[in-house]
């Protein structure tokens, strides 16, 4: 168990491994217009800020951010299967998921 | 879409992250849900939608560059306002990750948002059938 231990990894780099992620998740939003792609991007973000959290946590010794990685974790679960189930529903009433199409509440 | 799956290589990364700062527990639950529910629920809808190449809708050009631009932007601000220094104290303890740690502390402290969250996937999963059922009339 110790041959993982993180006690050489300076923490500054999981701040800019998680930023790097966040970024990257950010692009992929504004950059795609498949609604899953966007989907995904989404997760990717919710997965660096859980990083971040865990990263804090092991470093200063509270237990409390692993406990909010685990409720991040459910909410993401919860909001993927929603959010996917809107998708399918949207995908049947106009064949696409590309969120430019998306315009009936916009008039 | 190999995106998806290249997502669950880079999910299976940062379990390995949560393995090396001592939380194992969280590993496991991160494989668990994500490589496990949330990324084949991710494909389940890839097959039924029946996307291909050819309808994958794209933006121009320009506004590729544009999203590229203002996403690298925020990463330099965020990086910046990073770099002046984050003192961090305490240390930790190899016990820490552990299921009966993070376990002591979810049933004791957290026990009521623990609850809550049962709530909200019954609400999720009620909610996500409703949506995705065929309508009757």
């Amino acid at each position: 168990m110790d041959l993982f231990a993180s006690s050489n990894v300076p923490f500054d780099w999981y701040i800019y491994l998680s930023l790097a992620l966040f970024a990257i998740g950010v692009c992929g939003v504004l950059m795609r217009r498949n609604a899953i792609v966007m989907f995904m991007s989404i997760e990717l973000m919710l997965n660096s800020v859980n990083l971040l959290l865990v990263a804090y946590s092991a470093y200063t010794g509270k237990i409390s951010g692993m406990v909010y990685v685990f409720f991040v974790m459910v909410v993401a679960a919860a909001e993927v299967a929603v959010g996917l189930a809107l998708l399918v529903s949207i995908y049947r009433n106009i064949q696409s998921v590309d969120i430019d199409k998306l315009k009936s509440l916009k008039w | 879409m190999y995106s998806v799956l290249y997502l669950i290589v880079c999910f299976f990364t940062i379990a390995g992250h949560y393995v090396m700062l001592n939380a194992h527990f969280l590993a496991i639950v991160h494989i668990i849900v994500y490589a496990g529910a949330i990324m084949v629920l991710f494909l389940y809808v890839i097959m039924m939608l029946n996307l291909n190449r050819e309808t994958e809708p794209h933006k121009p050009a320009l506004l590729k560059l544009a999203s590229v631009i203002s996403g690298g932007a925020l990463f330099l601000i965020l990086l910046a306002s990073t770099k002046s220094g984050i003192s961090i104290s305490g240390a930790a303890d190899a016990e820490m990750g552990t299921v009966q740690s993070v376990g002591k502390v979810l049933f004791t402290d957290y026990v009521f948002p623990f609850e809550i969250t049962s709530v909200l996937f019954i609400a999720a999963m009620v909610g996500a059938v409703v949506l995705a059922k065929k309508e009757m009339n």
